[in-house]
């Protein structure tokens, strides 16, 4: 199980004190949050992608790749790519030179991006969001799996005996999650490919969740890369931490009131009724998170949104501490107890390059070759 | 006798409100008419002021509540919709149109829908015209012919009133309930259960 967090890099007013941080701060706020995670015993830090103030992450693997040389363990990603406005053929290209850098540390997470105002400034139309995301999906999925690549399609000029370089890392291409609020045509993308997928509810009431994972684990199953239970489930959470829960959410109701997405909008407690965020202490958060495996079936990864709405960063700092030592290692041994064996962990690198491995060479030649179901293993 | 489901919202914000006497007495023409046809009808009546501020939620946050969720499945599963807003500033109400904005695209297509609202003077009587009827037929509903405008002197006016308000009630629930009764009774489409395989997607022409 790989325990993780996301930031979407939003340059938000802390409303309790009315100050803004200036996008260089915000950027090595982001960094600082990615050593901590790896300081604090975290495996993933993901980050958003987005072409528009206030945010400021618009080029990730510039992000990603300074990270890298900075962190030893920590797996890079992303929360997400836009597979819709970015060039299939750039993305494969950043993509496997910072899986060089990083020595295969990296995964990446495709979403389509909601912004209408973004599509036409990278020469796209929003109303093509699916079919783009399904288009350059599958051509990027080409680029790192044939070394020469002969291709046309709708939405980009055609490619004529080209190379993507750098090849993937050992011939691996990085793992792909789909990342998906409400679409039931990327949780079917996510299973055609046996990739992973990655339901972000921490906006949205869990029964949306359970029939959307439900579609990605039947089709999973559909497509022969195992059976519904071996397939690839992250999922997102939003929590705020102090030792006592009144003090949390008197500490965190003035982000959440004035949050730029639901702001304005429900109150702290019908937001925490209806979706997974828990402003409480550490161990409402480790039971909130359990049940997540209740409604989901067990899963591999559980990415925390911790650093938005104008949090300050020591805040955020302290919230990682008490993620690391106190929540995620309960929850690893709970939920690492809970699943079954035949449910395989998150793909990672040398997973998957021992798994190719593994069909290139069988290691017995008088006997037929194992057949490698899904890609976890 | 078959069974069909009748929804009726309503976008009064009195207590007690004459835009939600309007519906009641719609669905009960409409049960009767349906009646008639040999179809038993049960009736969800969603009176919007009690989802005013889950509507708003809805709009800030993309999702809805537990209660809000449940009215709008009796709304969008209905064989048959009865609608009526009180007429504010020459149109339906915001909290009436709020509702049908936050439905799925396509979730009221080919739905039988009478449209209804309530005033103070009949000379409001056509905003059912400009301002009900293009809504529904944008959302690709199937509206009845006959659209029905309560005015104060519709319910209590003496002479003519109150007896023409009933036969525009009779005329219109007849309505409904014949195009409800031809229909077969029919869910809508549940994206998750009706898949579109990757392949198709793969080759969609659009």
């Amino acid at each position: 199980m790989q325990f993780g967090i996301f930031t979407v890099g939003d340059v938000t007013p802390d409303p309790t004190i009315g100050r803004t941080p200036t996008e260089g701060e915000r950027i090595k706020a982001m960094v600082r949050l990615a050593l901590k995670a790896e300081e604090v015993g975290l495996d993933v830090f993901a980050t958003g992608e987005h072409h528009n103030p206030p945010f400021v992450p618009s080029s990730p693997t510039t992000m990603l790749g300074y990270i890298a040389a900075r962190t030893q363990r920590l797996i890079l990603s992303t929360a997400t790519t836009l597979i819709t406005t970015n060039d299939p053929v750039k993305i494969a290209e950043d993509y496997a030179m910072l899986q060089h850098l990083a020595d295969g540390r990296v995964d990446l997470m495709m979403g389509r991006g909601n912004t209408g105002p973004v599509y036409p400034w990278f020469g796209q139309d929003i109303r093509n969001g699916i079919p783009l995301a399904i288009e350059n999906y599958d051509l990027l999925h080409r680029l790192w799996r044939e070394d020469v690549v002969d291709w046309e399609g709708k939405f980009r000029t055609p490619l004529q005996s080209f190379t993507s370089t750098p090849r993937p890392l050992d011939g691996v291409p990085p793992f792909v999650w789909h990342g998906s609020i409400r679409s039931p045509e990327i949780a079917e993308q996510a299973a055609y490919y046996g990739d992973g997928f990655f339901a972000n509810h921490i906006f949205w009431p869990k029964e949306h969740y359970i029939r959307l994972i439900g579609l990605y684990r039947r089709r999973f199953e559909h497509y022969g890369h195992g059976t519904a239970d071996q397939a690839i489930v992250g999922l997102g959470g939003q929590v705020f931490m102090r030792r006592n829960s009144q003090d949390a959410v008197r500490e965190f109701r003035p982000y959440f009131d004035n949050a730029p997405v639901y702001g304005h909008g429900p109150s702290l407690e019908e937001f925490m009724e209806q979706t997974p965020l828990t402003v409480g202490t550490p161990e409402q958060v480790i039971e909130k998170t359990l049940k997540f495996r209740e409604y989901f079936g067990d899963y591999q990864r559980q990415l925390f949104l911790m650093d938005h709405a104008g949090l300050p960063l020591k805040t955020v700092l302290e919230q990682l501490d008490m993620l690391g030592e106190e929540v995620v290692p309960v929850l690893r041994k709970e939920l690492d107890a809970l699943r079954p064996a035949h449910v395989p962990d998150a793909p990672t690198h040398a997973s998957l390059k021992a798994a190719a491995e593994s069909i290139r060479e069988p290691a017995d030649i008088d006997r037929p070759a194992v057949e490698v179901q899904g890609s976890a293993r | 006798m078959t069974g069909r489901n009748l929804a009726v919202v309503t976008a009064g914000l009195s207590q007690p409100s004459s835009t939600r006497l309007l519906g009641d007495r719609l669905a009960a023409a409409t049960e009767r008419a349906l009646s008639g046809h040999g179809v038993e009808a049960s009736v969800h009546m969603i009176e919007l002021r009690d989802y005013a501020r889950d509507v708003t939620n809805h709009l800030l946050t993309g999702f809805p509540s537990e209660t809000l969720r449940t009215a709008i499945a009796s709304t969008v599963q209905a064989d048959g919709l009865i609608v009526v807003s009180p007429i504010f500033s020459a149109s339906y109400s915001g909290l009436f149109k709020s509702y049908f904005d936050v439905l799925d695209e396509d979730s009221l297509a080919g739905k039988p829908v009478l449209i209804a609202a309530t005033g103070g003077t009949e000379r409001h009587s056509l905003a059912l015209e400009h301002a009900l009827r293009p809504l529904f037929s944008h959302l690709r509903a199937v509206v009845v012919p006959t659209g029905v405008f309560a005015a104060s002197s519709d319910w209590g006016g003496g002479g003519d009133g109150a007896g023409a308000l009933d036969r525009r009630i009779a005329r219109a629930a007849g309505e409904l309930a014949d195009q409800v009764a031809r229909n077969r009774p029919t869910g809508p489409l549940d994206p998750f259960d009706d898949v579109v395989p990757f392949e198709q997607l793969l080759v969609a022409d659009d």
